[in-house]
């Protein structure tokens, strides 16, 4: 049985990675990616409290996770690829239209 | 010394990992040995389809082709796009060949040749094939040539339009098994079905004749094989993705493409044609049945390959999309419906 | 034996993770995060949750990241250029932040982990993990299932709406614009989305 502290250091350890990411890179899609970092890491919380409790409905809200972080992926890809149609570049921070 | 290693032999997770470890090797040998004879086996086959002879010149009957093949391939000169990413350029035909290999492990090749019975053997196949389009497409995007690129992406998008209703046409089987085990699935299986005077085999051919025809479809598109492969034949001036590899890198593509055909005809075995299932023999040697019918597949893959035109690519994702996909959940739904029925009767 | 295994995947894990936030190449950094799936898929075998894990496999590696890759190669998008002092002044805040969240979940998980109360029902034991995740989905969880069936079907319409682009509009002129779609009817197109479910 792998203890649960080990199991919660390694989500919060991946949530923070993911956290980094987002606020250090500029590409849009590695941003994305680190958002979906994060995502796995609360699933990964979900799994082994899941195994620890006994009780399955952490499984099941993590099916529920994945469905949303697929349909999530699927819209903000479309609007990443529409920006890039307009604006020809995907770095955050070059589009920057409406700053003051 | 001696005793410590007699200690650790009867340690029960050494024995566990030692045979499953034999169990590996004998498929990996057994699976590549078949590779090399199927080349050969098209090539025959196609020929005869087309009134000549085919491979009848390097040994009795053509046997030693696939031997001088490799011999040739393997003394090829090699090419590397000076431009392209140099490791995922590589790294592209080692996906190509793993997955399908993977799928063997969980494969009932007979009523105790398994390399282990997982509990949710027909996911494992599933999300195998869904690491197959990563070979694809990062060999057309490596390679840096325009031609490579369209043919991956073509061929991407075609096999993860064809995963969905692939998928699909699975749940019937599922429903009427019970269980997502492949071992499950052979012996639910077994035994007769009386169809008036008629007794057949209870095989899922025969109650989900719908899903077995999609499935069949599917799998020809997602081994991107003819009627299906025009992302490899298309530019045939150019190749599609697989344009600028040469010599062992190809033979790897190659290799996983025949090994794809191989993995996606025992995976049709085990869920609609019985698996090891047949008469006449007794139960150490049916696996002898499993690999008759294996071989009656994929002989029926290289049949359609050299029957049918090839699908233009708009066909092609009109067919996936409004035809296959809808026709699956109909499936599901009415399989639903009846076994529902039946056990509420 | 377990621990062990379950060491080897966490590092295989955390380690590809760092190199997805690291790499200078978008395309790496997407092979990385397949690579961080599927440790954590085996992670998730680890813990007796077999369904999920192989659903993982399939829906995140099989089919999110796919559409990752191919958006990255539709739009064809190169390294990471940066250079300058604000970048580095707002890369040294990000890490911070990063290295203050972690100090503050140490502090937390250095407490001591007490695991609450079990769910009011027990799951009735049948065989197989997938049974006993469909069971509970059917049953206790029908309406939340039937809601992201709506989500799904909402994601798969507005991502074919956005990605389409304005009829008058055509590509972005310049340099840097991304190459012709491959041929094929306008809402199939290498930006479709996965349904993934």
């Amino acid at each position: 049985m792998i203890p649960l502290s080990w199991l919660l250091a390694l989500s919060a350890l991946l949530f923070c990675i993911g956290v980094v990411g987002v606020l250090v890179r500029r590409n849009a899609l590695i941003i994305f990616m680190s958002i979906e970092l994060m995502l796995n890491a609360a699933n990964l919380a979900f799994v082994s409290f899941a195994r620890h409790l006994g009780s399955l409905d952490g499984q099941v809200f993590v099916f529920f996770v994945m469905t949303v972080a697929a349909a999530e992926v699927a819209v903000g890809l479309a609007i990443i690829v529409n920006l890039f149609r307009l604006r020809e570049t995907v770095f955050v921070d070059e589009i920057n239209l409406l700053k003051g | 010394m001696m005793a410590a290693l007699t200690a650790l032999w009867q340690d029960p997770t050494v024995q566990l990992v030692f045979w499953t470890l034999v169990k590996l090797v004998v498929v990996l040998v057994v699976m590549l040995g078949i590779v090399a004879y199927l080349t050969y086996g098209e090539r025959k086959v196609a020929g005869h389809i087309q009134h000549r002879p085919g491979p009848n010149r390097v040994g009795p009957w053509g046997l030693f082709q696939p031997i001088a093949d490799i011999l040739k391939l393997l003394m090829k000169e090699e090419f590397i796009p000076d431009q392209g990413n140099k490791v995922i350029f590589h790294l592209a035909p080692i996906l190509a060949v793993v997955p399908a290999l993977t799928t063997f492990a969980v494969v009932p090749v007979g009523p105790n040749f398994m390399v282990t019975d997982v509990n949710v053997g027909l996911l494992v196949f599933l999300a195998m094939s869904g690491l197959g389009v990563y070979a694809i497409t990062l060999a057309g995007w490596s390679s840096n040539n325009k031609y490579s690129l369209l043919g991956g992406m073509r061929s991407a998008a075609q096999m993860i339009s064809y995963e969905l209703s692939l998928g699909l046409s699975t749940i019937g089987v599922l429903l009427l098994a019970g269980s997502l085990s492949l071992l499950d699935i052979v012996h639910a299986q077994q035994g007769v079905l009386q169809l008036g005077p008629l007794p057949l085999p209870r095989w899922f051919v025969f109650t989900q004749p719908v899903a077995f025809v999609i499935f069949v479809i599917c799998a020809f598109a997602e081994t991107n094989r003819a009627p299906f492969d025009l992302p490899e034949g298309e530019s045939e001036l150019t190749g599609g993705f697989h344009t600028e590899y040469a010599s062992m890198k190809w033979a790897m593509f190659f290799l996983g493409e025949y090994m794809n055909m191989i993995t996606i005809s025992a995976i049709t075995v085990t869920l609609f044609l019985g698996g090891w299932s047949g008469p006449w023999l007794p139960q150490s040697l049916q696996f002898v049945w499993f690999f008759v019918k294996l071989f009656a597949m994929i002989f029926l893959f290289m049949w359609v390959r050299w029957t049918f035109p090839r699908l233009r690519y708009d066909q092609l994702m009109a067919l996936g999309w409004k035809v296959l996909l809808p026709v699956a959940l109909l499936n599901v739904l009415a399989t639903g419906a009846a076994v529902y029925w039946v056990g509420n009767r | 034996m377990i621990p062990i295994l379950f060491l080897a995947f966490a590092a295989v894990l955390v380690v590809s993770s760092l190199l997805v936030i690291l790499h200078r190449s978008p395309v790496a950094s997407a092979l990385f995060l397949v690579l961080a799936f599927c440790s954590l898929a085996a992670i998730y075998l680890l813990l007796h949750a077999e369904f999920i894990g192989l659903v993982q496999v399939v829906v995140y590696a099989g089919a999110i990241m796919v559409l990752f890759l191919f958006v990255i190669m539709y739009l064809n998008i190169g390294r990471d250029v940066e250079s300058g002092v604000t970048i580095l002044l707002r890369r040294a805040l990000g890490w911070l932040l990063g290295a203050a969240l972690l100090a503050e979940g140490a502090l937390l998980l250095g407490r001591g982990v007490a695991p609450g109360p079990v769910a009011p029902e027990a799951v009735p034991a049948v065989a197989g993990n997938t049974q006993q995740v469909g069971l509970l989905l059917y049953s206790r969880y029908l309406f939340p299932f039937e809601l992201t069936s709506i989500i799904l079907l909402v994601a798969m319409i507005g991502a074919v709406m956005i990605a389409r682009g304005r009829r008058d509009a055509g590509p972005a002129p310049g340099a840097g614009s991304p190459p012709a779609p491959p041929a094929g009817p306008e809402p199939n197109g290498p930006g479709t989305p996965e349904d993934a479910s």
